[in-house]
Order: C-alpha cells, then sequence, then structure tokens
C-alpha cells in the first residue's frame, strides 16, 4: 500500500459559524451530564408520575385507611380510633363462604379456559402465516367489543324464552334454567376472558421450535407424551401468563354476576359493590378491596418472579 | 463539489483557523471508564489531515467507544480529543463538524432516499434549493442518482451503504468515521466497496476514520493503522510497518498468520531459540531478554530432510497437516516444542510433500522479526 | 413446514380443528344472536317476530341515552388525549433514560392494570369524596363528582395502558437511529420529532385506541366515580339491564357492538399500515 504522495488538500470550508469553546473532559464533566440527562428523564416521567401518585396511589393508602376504621350507627364512617374490626369481619363464615365461592368460580374459569384455549392456541401456531393472522384478527375483534354487551347477548340467550331454551324445547330437553346460577357466570366469565388465555399461550407455543416437537417424533414419542413432556414445559410461561390473565379478572368481577349470576349467590365483586352502595360500611368495603389488591399483587410479582414476560 | 458557503446556514460548527499543519483528530490521554471497566486507558495519537486512518483490534478492545468519541456519542472520563485543534471532547454530537457511517447504516425507514440523505442539511437549516442540489451531487458520488424517491427498505445492502456513506458526506464534515461500514457485505462486495472507498477518500481529501476487526481490510485500505487491545494503543503505524515491524506478540498474532519461535536474546548478533538453535539476529535488546521470532508463513521454505538447502537458519521437524487452499498449500510441521506453519505457493514446480515425511523449515534471516512482550 | 411432524394430522387435527371451530362459533353466535334479535318484533328479546326498525328508532329517540352517549363520548376525548400524552412521556421516561426511583415509578405504572376495577372504583370513590370535602372547605364550593370525577379517573387507568403500547413500539426501534440524527445535528427535541415520534406512531395510535375503548367500556369504576346527573351509556345500560331485558337495550347494545367493532378494525389497519413505513430496515437482506 503505498502512502500518499502528497499531503491532501484542507476540507472545504463548510458553513462557518461562531466559535463553541470547549474544555477536555474529565470526571466531573462526566458525571455532571449524567446527572443532567437523569434530570430530563425524571422531568419527561413526572406528569404522568405526579398524576399517578395523586390519583391512583393516594385513593389506595385512602382505601387502606377507611379499611382501619368504624361504621357508625348512620352508616358514616369513623376515621379515628383505628382497628382491625373491617378485617375481622372478613373472618366472618358470610365472607368465608363468599370469598371460597369466588375462588372457586375463578378457578374454575381458569381452568376452562386453559383446556380449551390450549389446543386452539396450537392449531393457531401451526396454521401458515396467512391463515394465522386471519384467525388471530377474529379473536380479537370479540375481544375488543364491549364487554357490557357481551354479557348482556348471554343474558338474552340464557333466558328462559331465550334461544338456547327455544332451541332446547324444540328437542324436547325442556326449558334451560341455567341463568342466574354460577354456570351461567362461569359462562360469561369464560366468554369474556378467553381471549386473555388464548393469546399469551399463542405467543408461547409460537416461540418454541416446533423442530423440537419433531424431534420428540423422531425418538417415538406418542403425540399425549409429546405434548406432556416437550411443548408444555416449554410454553409454561405462557400457561402461567394466561391464567394469571384470567384469574384475577374472574376473582374481583363484577359485571358478569351481577348480569348473568343474580342475586342468589353473591361473589366478591357484588359484595364490595354492596358495601358502598346499599349496606354502607365502607370500612369492610375497603378492606375487602384492600385485601383482593394484595392478593393479586402477590399473584402477578410470583409470575413475574417465575421469569414471565411483560404483559 | 461547490465552494460557496451558505450565509443562511445556522451552526455553531467550531471552526479552526490554520488547518495545513493541525492534526484532524488529536487524541491525549483519553480514557473511558464504564463504572469498574476501563474500556479505553489512557491512549493518544494523532490523526493527519487527509489520511485514511484504522482503528483495528478484536471485539471488546476500545475501537468503537474510541471512535464514539470522536462522534461524540460518548464523553471521554479524561483526556482531550480536538479537531483540527479545536478542543471538541465535551461538545455533544450535534455541535461537531464530524459524521458517521454507522455499522448498520441506521438509515431513517420512515423516510425516503432524498430525506434521508438531507436530513443533516435540513437540521442545520439550509435552503431548500440548496439541499436539492447537494442530495443530488451526493447521490452522484455514489452512484447511485435515480434513487431518490425508493425507500430504504427497497434497496439492497451494498446500496444502503452508499447511501449512508451519501448521508454522511453532503454536510462536508471536517473527518468522516466509518463504524465497521463493510462487515455486512458479501466478499466480493467487500471488496469493490474498499477500493470504492478508497478512490472515494483520495477524490475528497477528507480525514477518514474506520473502525475494523478484520486486519486484511485495515492492510488494504489505510494509510496508518492504529492496533488496540483491551483498551490499549499497542501500535499506530502505516501497514507495511505493522506488518513487518510488529511491536509486540498481540500485534505480530493479530495481524496475518504467523509463527511465534520462543528464545533468549544471548547477545547483540544472537538470539537463541528454545531448542538450542542459534540465529543471527540484531535485536537491539539485553542479553537473557526474552523473544519471540517471528516467522511468517510465507517467509518459510519447506523442503524434503535429505535436500534441504544449508547455510540458512532452519529448523527440522515433521508434516502433521496439509491444508489445501487453492493459490496455496499450508503444511503444519511438528517440531520438538511446538508447531509451525508454512504457506508455499501452489506451482507446478512446488515439493509435493506427504503427511509424515521429515523436512526442514528454513528462512531468509532478514525477513523475521523480533518482539519481546 | 407443511410436511412437518409438528403439524397435526389425522385424527389430532380433525380434533384440533373442530376445538377450532367450535370456539370461533362460540366466540360469535351470542354477537350475531344479538344482532338477529334486534330487529325481532317481539316484546320478548330473545323471541323472533317478524322484522322491525322499531327499536333502533326508539334508540334515536330515547333522550337519557342519547345523552349518555354525549357524556361518554366527551369524557372519552379528554381521557384518550391526555392518558396518550402522559402515557407516551411515560414510556419515554422509562424506555430512554435512567433516574432515581425509576423502579418505583415502573412499579406504579403497572399498578392500575393489575388492579381489579371494583377496587380502583372503590378507590376513586374515597378519594373524591375525601377530597372534594377538602376542596369545599378550602374554596367554599359546592363542588360534587360529575364529568371531572369520572374523566379523572378514567385518565388514571389508562395512562398505564398507554405506556405499556407505546414501550413495546420503542423497544423494538433501534436506537441507533437516533443516534444517527444526533450525529446528524440534530437536537435533542428535533430527534424526538423527526425520528423517534414518526417510528412510534403505530404505537401510540394503538395507545390510543385502547385508551378509547377502555374508557367506552368502563363500567364500576364510573358508576362510582359519576354523580347525580351525570352518566356515561355503559353505565346507563347496566341500570337498564338490571330492571330487566328489554329490545331497546338490545338494540342499544347492537351500536355499541358496531362501534366498538369498527375501532378494532381500525386499529389492526393502522397497524398494518403502521409497520410497513417503520419496519426496521435490515442491511444483510437483499432487496426483492
Amino acid at each position: 500500500m503505498t502512502i500518499a504522495e502528497a499531503p491532501a488538500p484542507p476540507p472545504e470550508a463548510i458553513d462557518e459559524g461562531p466559535i463553541v469553546e470547549a474544555e477536555a473532559a474529565t470526571p466531573e464533566f462526566e458525571r455532571a451530564a449524567e446527572k443532567a440527562e437523569s434530570r430530563r428523564g425524571f422531568l419527561i416521567a413526572l406528569p404522568a408520575y405526579a398524576y399517578l401518585v395523586l390519583f391512583f396511589a393516594i385513593p389506595l393508602v385512602i382505601v387502606a385507611i377507611y379499611s382501619f376504621g368504624t361504621r357508625n350507627r348512620f352508616g358514616d364512617t369513623e376515621l379515628s380510633g383505628w382497628n382491625l374490626d373491617a378485617y375481622r369481619k372478613l373472618t366472618e363464615p358470610l365472607l368465608r363462604d363468599i370469598f371460597l365461592r369466588s375462588l372457586w368460580l375463578a378457578i374454575l374459569t381458569t381452568l376452562i379456559c386453559l383446556v380449551v384455549a390450549y389446543p386452539f392456541a396450537y392449531f393457531l401456531a401451526t396454521r401458515t402465516p396467512t391463515i394465522r393472522n386471519v384467525m388471530l384478527v377474529f379473536v380479537m375483534i370479540p375481544f375488543w367489543s364491549n364487554f357490557l354487551v357481551r354479557n348482556f347477548a348471554w343474558r338474552v340467550i340464557l333466558g328462559t324464552d331465550g334461544p338456547l331454551s327455544t332451541a332446547t324445547s324444540a328437542v324436547g330437553l325442556g326449558d334451560t334454567r341455567i341463568l342466574f346460577t354460577p354456570t351461567a357466570v362461569v359462562l360469561g366469565l369464560v366468554y369474556g376472558y378467553l381471549p386473555f388465555m388464548i393469546l399469551p399461550l399463542y405467543a408461547a407455543i409460537e416461540r418454541i421450535d416446533l423442530g423440537l416437537v419433531e424431534a420428540s417424533r423422531d425418538l417415538y414419542a406418542s403425540g399425549w407424551q409429546t405434548f406432556r413432556r416437550v411443548l408444555l414445559p416449554l410454553s409454561m410461561p405462557g400457561v402461567i401468563a394466561g391464567s394469571i390473565l384470567v384469574f384475577i379478572p374472574s376473582l374481583g368481577a363484577y359485571v358478569t354476576p351481577e348480569i348473568l349470576g343474580g342475586a342468589k349467590s353473591t361473589l366478591l365483586g357484588s359484595y364490595i359493590v354492596t358495601q358502598f352502595l346499599t349496606a354502607r360500611n365502607w370500612p369492610v368495603g375497603a378492606s375487602l378491596s384492600f385485601t383482593l389488591t394484595v392478593i393479586m399483587l402477590f399473584a402477578t410479582i410470583l409470575y413475574f418472579r417465575k421469569g414471565g414476560r411483560t404483559l | 463539489m461547490g465552494t460557496t458557503v451558505t450565509d443562511t446556514a445556522e451552526t455553531e460548527t467550531p471552526v479552526s483557523d490554520d488547518r495545513s499543519g493541525e492534526s484532524a483528530v488529536g487524541i491525549r490521554g483519553i480514557t473511558k471508564r464504564f463504572g469498574d471497566v476501563v474500556a479505553v486507558d489512557n491512549i493518544s495519537l494523532d490523526i493527519a489531515n487527509g489520511e485514511f486512518f484504522a482503528l483495528l483490534g478484536p471485539s471488546g478492545c476500545g475501537k468503537t467507544t474510541t471512535l464514539r468519541m470522536i462522534a461524540g456519542l460518548e464523553f471521554p472520563t479524561e483526556g482531550s480529543l480536538t479537531i483540527f485543534g479545536q478542543e471538541v471532547g465535551t461538545l455533544p454530537p450535534n455541535k461537531r463538524p464530524v459524521n458517521t457511517v454507522f455499522q448498520n447504516y441506521a438509515l431513517f425507514p420512515h423516510l425516503d432516499i432524498n430525506d434521508n440523505v438531507g436530513f443533516g442539511l435540513k437540521m442545520k437549516k439550509v435552503k431548500k434549493q440548496e439541499i436539492a442540489s447537494r442530495v443530488d451531487e451526493a447521490l452522484a458520488m455514489v452512484r447511485l442518482t435515480h434513487m431518490g424517491k425508493r425507500r430504504p427498505t427497497q434497496l439492497s445492502g451494498g446500496q444502503q451503504q452508499r447511501i449512508a456513506l451519501a448521508r454522511a458526506l453532503v454536510n462536508r464534515p471536517k473527518v468522516l468515521l466509518l463504524d465497521e461500514p463493510l462487515g455486512a457485505l458479501d466478499l466480493k462486495l467487500r471488496q469493490e466497496m474498499q477500493s470504492e472507498l478508497k478512490s472515494l477518500q483520495r477524490e475528497l481529501g477528507i480525514t477518514f476514520v474506520f473502525v475494523t476487526h478484520d486486519q486484511e481490510e485495515a492492510l488494504t485500505m489505510s494509510d496508518r493503522i492504529a492496533v488496540m487491545d483491551r483498551g490499549q494503543l499497542l501500535q499506530v503505524d502505516p501497514p507495511e510497518a505493522i506488518y513487518e515491524r510488529p511491536a509486540n506478540r498481540f500485534v505480530a498474532d493479530f495481524i496475518g498468520q504467523t509463527n511465534l519461535l520462543e528464545g533468549t536474546v544471548q547477545d547483540a548478533t544472537t538470539v537463541c531459540l528454545l531448542n538450542g538453535a542459534r540465529i543471527p539476529l540484531d535485536s537491539g535488546l539485553a542479553a537473557g531478554t526474552q523473544v519471540a521470532v517471528i516467522l511468517r508463513p510465507e517467509r518459510a521454505t519447506i523442503e524434503p530432510r535429505d535436500e534441504a538447502t544449508t547455510g540458512r537458519s532452519s529448523v527440522e521437524g515433521v508434516i502433521r497437516s496439509i491444508t489445501y487452499l487453492g493459490n496455496a498449500i499450508v503444511y503444519r510441521v511438528g517440531l520438538d516444542w511446538m508447531e509451525l506453519d508454512v504457506r508455499e505457493e501452489n506451482r507446478p514446480d512446488s515439493h509435493r510433500l506427504d503427511v509424515g515425511e521429515d523436512v526442514v523449515v528454513s528462512w531468509d534471516d532478514r525477513a523475521v522479526a523480533v518482539v519481546s512482550e | 413446514m407443511s410436511e412437518s411432524t409438528a403439524r397435526p394430522r389425522g385424527k389430532t387435527k380433525w380434533l384440533l380443528s373442530t376445538n377450532a371451530v367450535l370456539v370461533y362459533l362460540f366466540f360469535y353466535a351470542p354477537i350475531i344472536l344479538l344482532f338477529v334479535f334486534s330487529f325481532s318484533d317481539n316484546r320478548n328479546v330473545g323471541t323472533w317476530g317478524g322484522f322491525t326498525l322499531g327499536w333502533y328508532r326508539d334508540f334515536a329517540d330515547n333522550e337519557p341515552i342519547q345523552d349518555a352517549i354525549w357524556v361518554s363520548l366527551r369524557v372519552a376525548f379528554i381521557t384518550t388525549v391526555v392518558s396518550v400524552v402522559l402515557g407516551t412521556m411515560a414510556a419515554l421516561a422509562l424506555e430512554r433514560f435512567k433516574f432515581r426511583g425509576q423502579r418505583v415509578f415502573d412499579a406504579l405504572l403497572y399498578l392500575p392494570i393489575i388492579i381489579p376495577d371494583v377496587t380502583m372504583a372503590v378507590m376513586m370513590l374515597l378519594f373524591f369524596s375525601q377530597g372534594l370535602d377538602i376542596v369545599n372547605e378550602l374554596f367554599g364550593t359546592q363542588a360534587g363528582k360529575g364529568l371531572t370525577t369520572i374523566t379523572l379517573s378514567h385518565i388514571a387507568f389508562c395512562i398505564s395502558f398507554v405506556s405499556v403500547v407505546v414501550r413495546a413500539r420503542l423497544n423494538g426501534m433501534d436506537e441507533r437511529l437516533e443516534e444517527a440524527a444526533l450525529d446528524l445535528y440534530a437536537t435533542r427535541w428535533k430527534t424526538f420529532r423527526h425520528v423517534t415520534l414518526p417510528l412510534i406512531a403505530p404505537g401510540v395510535a394503538g395507545g390510543a385506541l385502547l385508551a378509547l375503548t377502555l374508557s367506552l367500556d368502563d363500567v364500576v369504576i364510573t358508576q362510582f366515580a359519576a354523580g347525580p346527573g351525570s352518566t356515561t351509556l355503559p353505565v346507563y345500560v347496566f341500570g337498564l339491564i338490571r330492571r330487566g331485558v328489554t329490545p331497546l337495550i338490545n338494540a342499544v347494545s347492537v351500536v355499541m357492538l358496531a362501534v366498538s367493532i369498527l375501532l378494532v378494525l381500525l386499529s389492526l389497519l393502522l397497524q398494518r399500515r403502521g409497520d410497513k413505513e417503520t419496519a426496521p430496515v435490515d442491511p444483510g437482506v437483499k432487496a426483492a
């Protein structure tokens, strides 16, 4: 490689401007620059941060405070004289029943969703990209449509003079009386939250290298064995994510039980609302809400600890 | 290339008055620390005006960090960085008369080629007409004149690279930085681009500083190479000096293929190898210093032991393996205490040797170098 | 992939596809039935009695419903605008900067997503009761719960959802592009305006549609944050449903359904187009 014979011409004059004075670098300058950057980030976060502290964190604290209050004769809350009465009330049989009932329904809903969604997600993941996209769009549509309306639809269908009843009568099975039973509630919850199970499952299964499934088959595993030993463990993050996404809203559900469950078997959501609207026992309502929140927080932290990805 | 200065352009680019004698880039005692890790350790060098300069080294050696400090994408922890005499180390990148061609080109996907190339000019508030003419000029320079309305995704890798180049050069920077510019291209394209870049630089006379881990590329294109390892500057020299007279083991080993024959300095004229052989070499080092003799595979000759020419420095061994490269044959020869490679051009009259044959490897004493570290 | 043993075949395939079909049927049958019965000329919603548009006419004439729609729209609009701005800023702060208290902020941002809406409703109720008392005492006003409190509550949970969507987009964006902009003399703000914002625009739009949908859909939180005289459509319809199922509700439901489906399709369309325009440029890929 020959070195250049003549010195190269100096670069042409560029858009000249005022000379800027700068200094040599020092660790102090580096630190100051980092601090300035940090401050900029904080300021950009500030509006949302402040808003959430004011309209979310503080309300949450207020709920906690109220949960230690007492209900006086008039239905108002006395905040002086903190006590754990509201929490003690939670251990009473009535509330234990409500809690267990809600827990049971939430678990049932989650399991049903899991059983229905997994095959669906697997099927979806093994389609060609074009079909996959179309199928996903058609899952998204009901998913995004108005929640209230979807519950209402079932209310109509399950009614004693609804289409389901008409259909079963025609076949000679008599009227259907599913409405206002726990079955109806579970049905409504599954209907509402099934997409929450399908999407994370699909995402997790899609990420699995399906070459592993092929390898498993190659090594003489049956379909069931392949599922149990290869697919299931590898898609576990999706299973956990979906389960949490279904379980949490199901536990605290309000709209669905109100519309489809009727007054017969009260669930957590309805009970909390009644404390505030009719029974006027705010401390108990607060303590229940707070406990519910802590449980859900716990479940979510567990999920993240298990290496779950962001929702 | 026009020489008019637009007086409507607003910039605060620092300017030095005397440009002919100053180094384009002056680096003095630059250190960069990330927490406890020292990425760049107190390096100093000067890059001359109009030079095609390479920063070469393995990954993690600090070459990219150094380039980023010149660009302004990192601030040095300590030290002084000047461009034509003007201190810029603590200035943000948008205030430096320097432009960068990024490794993955970083073309803006949401803009067409014209807007991509003209981006810097637009930021400096150059007039629309002037932007248009300068963009056309730049596109012509990289021979992509009719691509203006296309999108980056519609271009091939080689074309994207040239657009990235145009986007940087259109601003007439004082120094152009290139971060592993040819890494993503296939061999043929890479070789084409190497000569294109070289001739472009000659034509424009702008200082080019580029980072690479490919030593062949560095040897081919640069006027001078700075070899770095683990944050330290090991040697700054023209390619020939780097190859023929490496400053230490690392440089010798990193550039090209090499055999390192360990030994000690016996006296002013001799080096004694591990096997006892005495090599006539003026190492210029004190007696007793541990050294390595650098023998490039292509500088060694291999002959069957019974036909060996005498009178040259040599070692004896057995052929362990033979690699056929098409244009050359590489023999791996096992000596008592090490193995070395000999590269012979594949000529019809070359010896045809076999694995297991006893051979003598010899060389001309003027064709080797000695390093101590 | 077509010959892969991972792709279900034979009996398994039959089982899986049947399951898929049933799931889709499950999803769409109620919606379709609702749609059909909204044209049924029968006091009883679930029975067919001849075609009519009467219920839709009732819907258009019903004043409380029209008022509620208007309230919903106003709340949703303001909520969307504010939560998109705040949510995008939050996303930027978390993805592009490091500052003290960042992890707390991150956790705080996730809470509204996790929390059940009953709890959030309770929070808003208690907060506004207390807050309004204090404000009224301090300023001698008579403020009560209403549109403002509803909007404030909606923004509180929408910010988080917007930020999740925008963060995903920011994450997927090549930061080198921002460095390239700075290298080309752009200021930080100009970099944001000319490079970052266009590239995250699909995410921002997605977040906006999400906020819009969430606000239009919400029942419980709104119910607790609302005051006398101001109610949104979902809350009003909820009240109607609890009193009994009528064909009018059916018609309203179908309209609500149509709107939300439209919004979904719109968001999918925008997302598809946005992804095309802003797809990252891969230097290793040769042009077709």
